[in-house]
């Protein structure tokens, strides 16, 4: 608020005193440390070793069939997921924050589950329930809609979470002036409200597509993992490594750790452009 | 009968794909009565994989709970090149799969890896053993307290930190007395979602741990293992345990979590 307002730009600007530098410079570098030996270093090995079998191995094991099949899964169920949690997930965020029943927060913090819930335990979940004995007469085990339906619960609280807040900060006046204005509700959800939340939507959509394209945990039990038609990327990676090929389980890693820094580009180039008036 | 349609649709999927599985492992694990369950989570290897889950956990948390708060003070508070990569490394774990994370350990500290050597010529073991199962588990849960402290430590400001310092107080005082209770709730979220991260790790750990039961199997594991061997009231029993802790650690999430309704 106080930014907004501009008062912070009038308070003058000191220079540190030597104890908040070395404060800052001391918390700068365990940061950094600790970021390098766990995550970069790890991911930096990985890079390296696929580069060790040269273009002519990565690109003979990325196009093999097999790589091809369960890379073209992996994205395929991904944006299936994303776009499905995209329209439902915007329904029950809007559902969680506009209407009221009883029970509303209670609903509101099972959309958590897929959060605290190990994903090894929602693929038994679920093929306890839409498996070979399904009480419900559903049995959608070791075939692609399984992977859906796996990526569809892990990736479920992404959108509902980053359009709930947005949709709370929403005046309601814009929309009660559209319809003083004589708008029908489709109209003013459509011009007023969906223009407003798309970014929530669309930045929830894209971790959405990255968990799911990452994904091993909830999918490993009940997709059965056949080659060629339910196995996702993910378990190809781990079926390689179980077979003594890590150069080939490398080489798909490089496709996932890409496809993963294309969709955080993505999301950070959003944010760019959402933030740019408040930036001005 | 319109009005209503929203409610229906958005209530139907929460139970079709979230409430009903959840609800028929309860039933299918106490199918047969509580007594074979108590078996299976009371055999040596159940255990066992309880134990060195609860251990990674408890090195994982804490030094991720330290890393976060130091990185979001840094983020907010501090100009520095190159904030925008810390950023976008910090994330990195979000977004990229357990699998990825398991074999980038797996090729660092394996045998032909750049630590490889060293390692074995110092018999450290460090792959298919519990070092790599908690490097593989730091790593999946880097970005939760980080995330969570980062837009409260941005709301609050630094009016009240200014008004310490200019009062005399030294930066480590003003962390402990006016910044850290402020931001204590957030923290406490991002705890709770770095240790169910922790405890629910599956895809990078079953990677470098070997997954020798009884030895370097933790509960995810045992878990799939279970499953495979056809023992599915072991599996049944085993993610029982797991979806309870679930369940605690979502009401302790529905408590603490940073109230955006109040405002």
């Amino acid at each position: 608020m106080a930014d907004a307002l501009g008062i912070a730009a009038v308070r003058p600007r000191r220079a540190a005193p030597r104890g908040e530098r070395l404060g800052t410079s001391l918390t700068l570098g365990v940061v950094t440390t600790f970021l390098g030996i766990v995550v970069v270093l790890p991911i930096a090995a990985l890079v390296w070793q696929s580069k060790g079998q040269g273009a002519h191995g990565f690109w003979s094991v990325v196009s093999s069939p097999e790589a091809v099949a369960a890379l073209e899964l992996t994205l395929g169920a991904a944006v299936v997921v994303a776009l499905i949690n995209g329209v439902l997930g915007t329904i029950t965020a809007w559902v969680l924050v506009r209407d009221s029943f009883p029970g509303r927060s209670l609903v509101n913090a099972v959309i958590d589950l897929p959060f605290a819930l190990p994903t090894i335990v929602a693929g038994l979940t679920l093929l306890a329930l839409y498996g070979p004995s399904s009480p419900v007469g559903v049995d959608v085990a070791f075939t692609r809609a399984a992977v859906v339906l796996a990526l569809l619960f892990v990736t479920l609280p992404f959108v509902v979470r980053t359009v709930q807040p947005v949709l709370h900060e929403l005046d309601v006046e814009m929309e009660e002036a559209a319809r003083s204005l004589g708008a029908r509700e489709p109209t003013v959800f459509r011009r007023i409200v969906l223009p407003n939340l798309l970014p929530g939507i669309l930045s929830g959509v894209a971790l959405a597509l990255a968990r799911a394209v990452g994904e091993i945990g909830a999918v490993v039990i009940i997709s059965g993992n056949n080659p060629y038609r339910t196995e996702v990327a993910s378990v190809f990676v781990m079926n390689r490594i179980e077979s003594g090929d890590p150069a080939g389980a490398a080489a798909v890693a490089v496709v996932l750790l890409c496809i993963a820094f294309a969709i955080l580009l993505a999301i950070g180039g959003l944010r760019f452009l959402l933030t740019r008036h408040e930036r001005a | 009968m319109r009005r209503f349609l929203p409610r229906v649709v958005a209530l139907g999927y929460l139970l079709v794909v979230l409430l009903a599985p959840l609800g028929m492992v309860f039933y299918r694990t106490f199918q047969h009565g509580a007594a074979p369950v108590w078996t299976a989570i009371s055999s040596p290897e159940a255990v066992h994989a309880f134990e060195l889950t609860l251990l990674v956990t408890a090195i994982a948390v804490p030094l991720n709970t330290v890393f976060g708060i130091c990185a979001a003070f840094a983020i907010v508070r501090r100009r520095f090149p190159g904030k925008g990569l810390l950023n976008a490394f910090i994330d990195l774990p979000l977004a990229i799969s357990p699998v990825v994370v398991g074999l980038s350990l797996y090729l660092l500290y394996g045998r032909t890896g750049w630590f490889g050597s060293w390692l074995t010529a110092h018999g450290i073991q460090v792959l298919f053993a519990w070092p790599a199962i908690a490097l593989a588990t730091v790593f999946v849960s880097v970005p939760f307290v980080a995330r969570e402290v980062v837009p409260t430590l941005r709301e609050l400001g630094d009016d009240q930190e200014q008004a310490a310092r200019t009062l005399g107080a030294s930066g480590w005082q003003t962390f402990r007395r006016v910044t850290l209770p402020s931001i204590r709730w957030a923290v406490v979220y991002g705890v709770v979602l770095t240790t169910a991260r922790c405890l629910g790790e599956y895809g990078a750990v079953a990677i470098v741990s070997g997954r020798v039961a009884g030895k370097t199997e933790t509960m995810t594991l045992l878990v799939d293992d279970d499953y495979q061997n056809f023992d599915l009231s072991g599996a049944y029993a085993a993610a029982l345990v797991l979806a309870a802790i679930a369940v605690v650690v979502l009401v302790v999430m529905t408590l603490t979590k940073p109230k955006e309704e109040a405002a």
